[in-house]
């Protein structure tokens, strides 16, 4: 078997969630090829060929792969697609954009999220949310995949020396054109690659008030996190959100606060290591899955545990 | 302008999810059932485009049972204008839908098309850019902003760093973020004139699309619980604890 990942990078490095789909890959077993796709990215070919695990890189530098359009991704993806019997890449915006595309054009499923494989053909994902899990069988020829960035160590991003093999795309479709990108320049670690994540909740009141939060994580090398509800409340951005409908993250502690515990907030982060809540109101679902619960104002506990850091 | 939107049935989102002791799903049997919420933003952001007088005319699609009336009635109550209901008792899946869908567009030709980014029930996020793969349209999914003109839309999309803005040629499929809109409810007046609306019923068959399931569900199982912890008595012992009980923190 051959398994074909795409990466996902900045032109310069490989993102952890691709190594996690890597270590998917391992999982179903077989030679493992990487397609990088960018536009001056020789600094991402080069990182890929280091990733343990990968036998050869595909690597395409073109202006049509600057910035992940899905239309270019796709007929690129599906270009490249024969022989290969998995098509893999980890579930962030850029691999949920383009990878339903290369599976409709291949005309078969996309199994999206993995966050176990049973068999070649066989794979566990949650579904309504994270209240259940399904084991699903796909009876296509080819299976395209998207794996959960929390399900899979990642593999280490050294130790391994592929081939790089240049390839070329077929000729734009030309119906998207990218215009900019507000992204958010992060003092703080990412959410979906950090160890410790601080969040707010609906308790926080007003947007204002995440400035505690800040001074707590800047201690702790922490990301900043919030709920759906906090969002929704205009608080703070949408990027920042937690849940089934945000990131889904796994860091070694993750601290709530003012967070009541909603199922889509917890299928979003209840498989940190460490859990802690703190909340007024003690009867909060966060509760039930925090390894440590204070019941107390977070106006009182927050400032408090900013001084104990 | 020609709109057409999607309005998936699915479990309520307020519904507590139980798993069936068979494994075999999860209980539906006398769940409240609603249109996608997803879906209702795209709803939401048809009907205004129509009210701001940029579009003539919103078509609503369900995929399903013969139940997706019920949801197809809540698009109308909510402003769209008629709705089509592709009927079948199959087991839908994303590509069969995207399938069914492309029938559809084949038909009725919007300019654009709306859909939720993802349905809160399988949660597989792919109806949209299959149906756009498949059209060979182009897409801007995770809408956050739809700014539409003759010939292309300019969208603002909510990507893991922070937000992307594209422009797509029109015909476009969009799919819908949370932060879109925020969808209004149904008066009584309207729930009223909906039921004169017209749905056409037509069934996979009639459009020649093949929807056989590619994916077989093995067993549905709830997610592993995690133990409950422990409550401490003040911030100190928490630092305490994380410090030298959990050892997370130096």
């Amino acid at each position: 078997m051959s398994l074909l990942v795409v990466a996902e990078h900045d032109q310069n490095t490989i993102k952890v969630p691709t190594r996690v789909a890597v270590a998917a890959a391992q999982a179903i077993g077989g030679e493992i090829h990487l397609l990088v796709a960018g536009e001056g990215c020789q600094g991402a070919i080069d990182a890929a060929a280091q990733i343990d695990g990968v036998t050869k890189v595909l690597a395409v530098d073109h202006a049509n792969y600057g910035h992940a359009l899905a239309e270019e991704m796709s007929a690129l993806i599906v270009s490249l697609a024969e022989g290969y019997t998995h098509i893999l890449t980890a579930t962030t915006t850029s691999g949920k954009n383009y990878m339903p595309r290369v599976a409709a054009l291949l005309d078969v499923a996309q199994i999206s999220d993995i966050m176990a494989v049973e068999s070649a053909d066989t794979f566990k994902r949650p579904i309504y949310a994270g209240n259940a899990i399904a084991t699903v069988q796909s009876s296509d020829a080819v299976k395209v995949l998207t794996v959960r960035g929390t399900a899979f160590d990642p593999v280490s991003a050294e130790g391994g020396s592929a081939s790089v093999e240049v390839r070329e795309g077929p000729a734009s479709a030309e119906l998207s054109t990218w215009v900019r990108e507000d992204v958010v320049v992060l003092e703080r670690p990412e959410l979906t690659a950090a160890s410790i994540i601080v969040s707010g909740g609906r308790g926080m009141q007003n947007g204002e008030n995440f400035a505690m939060l800040e001074s707590v994580a800047d201690k702790l090398g922490a990301a900043i996190g919030a709920s759906r509800a906090a969002v929704d409340a205009g608080f703070v951005p949408n990027d920042m959100q937690v849940g089934q409908t945000g990131k889904i993250v796994a860091p070694d502690l993750y601290i709530a606060v003012g967070i009541s515990g909603a199922i889509q907030h917890l299928a979003g982060m209840k498989d940190s290591k460490v859990i802690v809540a703190i909340n007024k109101d003690e009867d909060a679902p966060i509760f039930q899955v925090a390894d440590y619960g204070l019941v107390a104002d977070l106006f009182k506990a927050v400032p408090e545990l900013d001084s104990q850091l | 302008m020609k709109i057409l939107v999607t309005a998936k049935r699915v479990v309520d989102y307020n519904v507590n999810i139980r798993v069936l002791a068979d494994q075999s799903g999860v209980d539906l049997n006398n769940v409240k059932m609603s249109v996608n919420p997803f879906d209702e933003i795209a709803i939401e952001e048809a009907v205004r485009l129509k009210e701001a007088g940029k579009a003539e005319e919103v078509v609503v699609v369900s995929v399903g049972a013969t139940q997706c009336q019920e949801q197809l009635r809540t698009a109308l109550a909510l402003g769209a204008d008629r709705g089509i209901l592709v009927e079948s008792d199959e087991d839908m899946q994303p590509l069969g839908i995207a399938k069914v869908l492309k029938a559809v567009i084949d038909k009725e030709a919007p300019k654009l098309v709306i859909t939720g980014k993802q349905a809160i029930d399988g949660d597989n996020s792919q109806t949209g850019q299959m149906l756009a793969a498949l059209a060979g349209l182009s897409q801007a999914t995770f809408a956050s902003e739809i700014e539409l003109g003759d010939d292309s839309a300019t969208v603002t999309r909510e990507i893991d760093g922070g937000l992307e803005t594209i422009t797509v040629k029109l015909p476009a499929v969009v799919t819908t973020d949370l932060r879109l809109n925020e969808p209004r409810y149904a008066s009584l007046p309207n729930i009223m004139k909906a039921k004169k609306k017209p749905i056409d019923v037509m069934t996979p068959a009639d459009l020649g699309v093949d929807v056989a399931p590619r994916v077989k569900t093995l067993k549905v199982e709830p997610p592993a619980d995690r133990a409950a912890g422990i409550k401490v008595e003040s911030v100190e012992e928490l630092v305490d604890k994380l410090r030298n009980e959990a050892k997370v923190i130096s």
